[in-house]
């Protein structure tokens, strides 16, 4: 789960890390309170989306004077900022964080994630701030400094000092330069986040250490310890069929594609998406119903399918394992008879009880075309995907 | 010989009462000699009780006195999961088998870190289990769908295992054994661990990889092959149509940081000279091809 910037300083503060001082702010009159609130000569108006790249699409401002606030607060608010992370879609912008501008003398990087090969946290940690960080990585990796920490035992002090040094911190700061590493690595931990990123982490002329931006996301499977964080989950931020999706505990994510997959198993649906690219076509959605879904449970999945426009057909790929093939069918057919289904609808099954689902498909008088494998299912799938877009109505 | 688990394997399962643990310890007893294999239950508030015949004890260590067993298999739920397995590391058996999906990546981190220098062997979590056909299934895969036979499978998912072991059977390949490892990011076997002993087991000829988006264990694992493995391997990595920086379901499937691609897998494993297709429907074509 991902939350706003002004959500991760505030919950960093917590850990003694310094941020400029700011304000959340939902319209133009509060920034401009903000700014008068905060005091100073000059501020940074500051899009709140999920995600990066916000200075580079306009989403970033320094304001001079409390009327300069005001024009681009109402200009930021509301507008639809496309970054390298939103896609060409964009997203709209909701929320400001007004802050006092800063004094910036040096832009580092300071990231940490957690690295699969090592089974541990990775704090990461460059001279080169305020770029993208994986352009540094390929560009100038020797750049790029890197701490395995040892979850028994946390970031050491001596080696979070290394690490400062490493990047170019100064003599006097390097005590506070390392406090702050720990800090980041204690908020990681105690919060359960998967990712925390400042960049850029800047050295004041005054040799201070603040974290001018902060980015965090946390572990969806450990939301259930940290409801203050479940809490400050955004819906304006996510796809609103993945909320859907989320509420019936469906694994869903929407793409560009006309061929909607309904498949049980993680691995098994993003093969029925590749498959479906190879033959031709193009991928609607990732779908996984899980290994125990129930008749109720496929129905609304069909129900989210068929909610998108674009959809011109729909490959249900099933091998019954736990979840067994009789089970899926007759939620395919209460669901085709529900809503109405109007795109073909080729079903292909295999595993347990597989003879029995295909009976209630063919009793049930519906329209389906019903495949042998999942390379003949991709290929009817791509072909009635193709016919329906040239003969209005599907079936 | 297959690899890890045989019809001599003695099994715990922790988490016996609940459920899922009730459910698949019936299908598992019921399969091939799973009747003399699954001994003991673990539950500490139920100790003394008795499962469908199969006695419950209050931890692993008394479990393993009593029975003997030496593997357990995990169905706990996930703010325990991760407990559960330091117990069965701390009671020294060889495997613990980790079906519970959704444990916390922390949590993980520090059994992980725990188990190194330990004897205990960790298959998952969030992973379908392991099977050596007509002996032994320890996990939730359908064991009907597999055949004893001569061909090794590893791979980070379930239903893919399952379809990947229905192309072999199509073909009259059955399997020496099937292991799920796992579709979480921190998780215990890789690739890389299964494909040793693969190699070195004289009851498997050849070895289909499956693998996904995430992480580089494939890499890992196809750099080895390369200058270790004496079998031929073919495989198949899901997710090349998966876009970046979305979780597509399994907790570690997803590309970061532009790493991770199924692209770059499967040009690392070409490169390392495992044949690879690119159609999840010709992974059994592919493995029969590869046999000399």
């Amino acid at each position: 789960m991902k939350i706003h910037e002004y959500q991760a300083k505030k919950i960093l503060r917590g850990f003694g890390i310094a941020t400029p001082s700011g304000i959340p702010c939902f319209s133009a009159d509060e920034a401009v309170e903000a700014a008068r609130k905060l005091n100073g000569g000059s501020w940074v108006v500051k899009a709140q989306i999920h995600a990066g790249g916000r200075g580079k699409g306009g989403g970033v401002k320094v304001a001079k004077s409390l009327d300069e606030v005001k024009q681009f607060a109402g200009k930021i608010l509301g507008m639809t900022l496309v970054t390298h992370q939103t896609g060409p879609q964009g997203q709209v912008v909701r929320r400001l964080l007004i802050e006092r501008a800063a004094d910036i003398g040096t832009e580092l990087y300071a990231g940490l994630v957690v690295d699969r090969g090592s089974r541990s946290v990775c704090l990461m940690a460059s001279s080169e701030g305020g770029m993208d960080i994986e352009e540094v990585a390929t560009r100038t990796p020797e750049k790029i400094h890197k701490a395995f920490i040892d979850p028994l035992t946390g970031l050491a002090e001596q080696d979070a000092a290394g690490i400062a040094r490493k990047i170019g911190i100064p003599e006097p700061a390097i005590a506070e330069a390392a406090a702050l590493l720990q800090g980041l690595y204690q908020a990681f931990d105690d919060t359960d986040a998967s990712l925390v990123e400042i960049n850029p982490l800047i050295l004041t002329a005054d040799d201070h250490i603040v974290a001018l931006d902060a980015k965090m996301s946390f572990d969806d499977n450990a939301l259930f310890r940290h409801p203050e964080i479940a809490a400050l989950r955004d819906l304006d931020e996510e796809d609103p069929a993945e909320i859907e999706a989320s509420e019936h505990d469906l694994s869903y994510v929407s793409l560009d594609g006309n061929i909607g997959c309904l498949v049980n198993g993680a691995g098994l649906a993003m093969a029925t998406m590749d498959i479906i690219k190879l033959y031709g076509g193009n991928p609607a959605n990732f779908l996984d119903v899980g290994g125990g879904a129930t008749a109720a449970k496929v129905a609304e999945a069909f129900k989210l399918m068929l909610r998108n426009p674009r959809l011109e057909a729909i490959l249900v790929n099933i091998f019954g394992g736990i979840m067994k093939c009789d089970v899926i069918a007759e939620g395919v057919v209460a669901a085709a008879r529900e809503v109405k289904l109007n795109v073909p609808l080729v079903v292909r099954l295999e595993g347990t009880n597989v003879d029995l689902g295909k009976r209630i498909l063919a009793e049930s008088a519906l329209p389906i075309i019903s495949a042998t494998n999942m390379a003949d299912a991709a290929e009817k799938a791509v072909r009635a995907a193709g016919s329906a877009s040239t003969s209005v109505g599907g079936v | 010989m297959a690899i890890l688990v045989n019809r001599n394997t003695r099994v715990m399962t922790q988490g016996i009462t609940g459920k899922t643990g009730q459910f698949h310890t019936r299908l598992c007893r019921d399969y091939a000699n799973g009747k003399n294999c699954f001994v003991a239950g673990v539950n500490p508030k139920k100790a003394g009780e008795v499962f469908e015949g199969i006695p419950v004890y209050a931890t692993v260590r008394e479990a393993k006195q009593a029975t003997g067993a030496t593997v357990s298999v995990i169905y706990v739920p996930p703010p325990f999961a991760a407990a559960a397995i330091d117990e069965a590391v701390d009671a020294e058996l060889d495997l613990v088998v980790c079906i519970t999906e959704g444990i916390p990546v922390r949590d993980m981190l520090r059994t992980c870190h725990k188990m190194r220098g330990r004897k205990t062997r960790l298959i998952g979590p969030n992973c379908p289990g392991i099977i050596t056909p007509d002996e032994i299934k320890i996990g939730i895969m359908p064991g009907y769908i597999h055949e004893k036979g001569r061909i090794g499978v590893v791979s980070r998912s379930g239903t893919l295992t399952y379809e990947a072991v229905a192309q072999l059977m199509e073909r009259g390949l059955g399997q020496s054994t099937c292991i799920g490892i796992g579709g979480d990011p921190v998780n215990g076997l890789k690739h890389l661990d299964v494909m040793k002993l693969f190699n070195d087991d004289d009851d498997t000829d050849a070895v289909l990889m499956v693998g996904e988006i995430g992480g580089s264990d494939e890499e890992d694992c196809a750099r080895w092959v390369r200058d270790n493995m004496k079998k031929p391997v073919v495989g198949f990595i899901a997710g090349v149509t998966a876009p970046p920086g979305r979780r597509m379901g399994h907790a570690g499937a997803v590309i970061s940081g532009g790493k991770g691609t199924a692209r770059e897998k499967l040009a690392v494993m070409e490169e390392c000279g495992i044949q690879v297709t690119r159609n999840p429907a010709e992974m059994g074509k592919l493995l029969k091809s590869a046999l000399r």
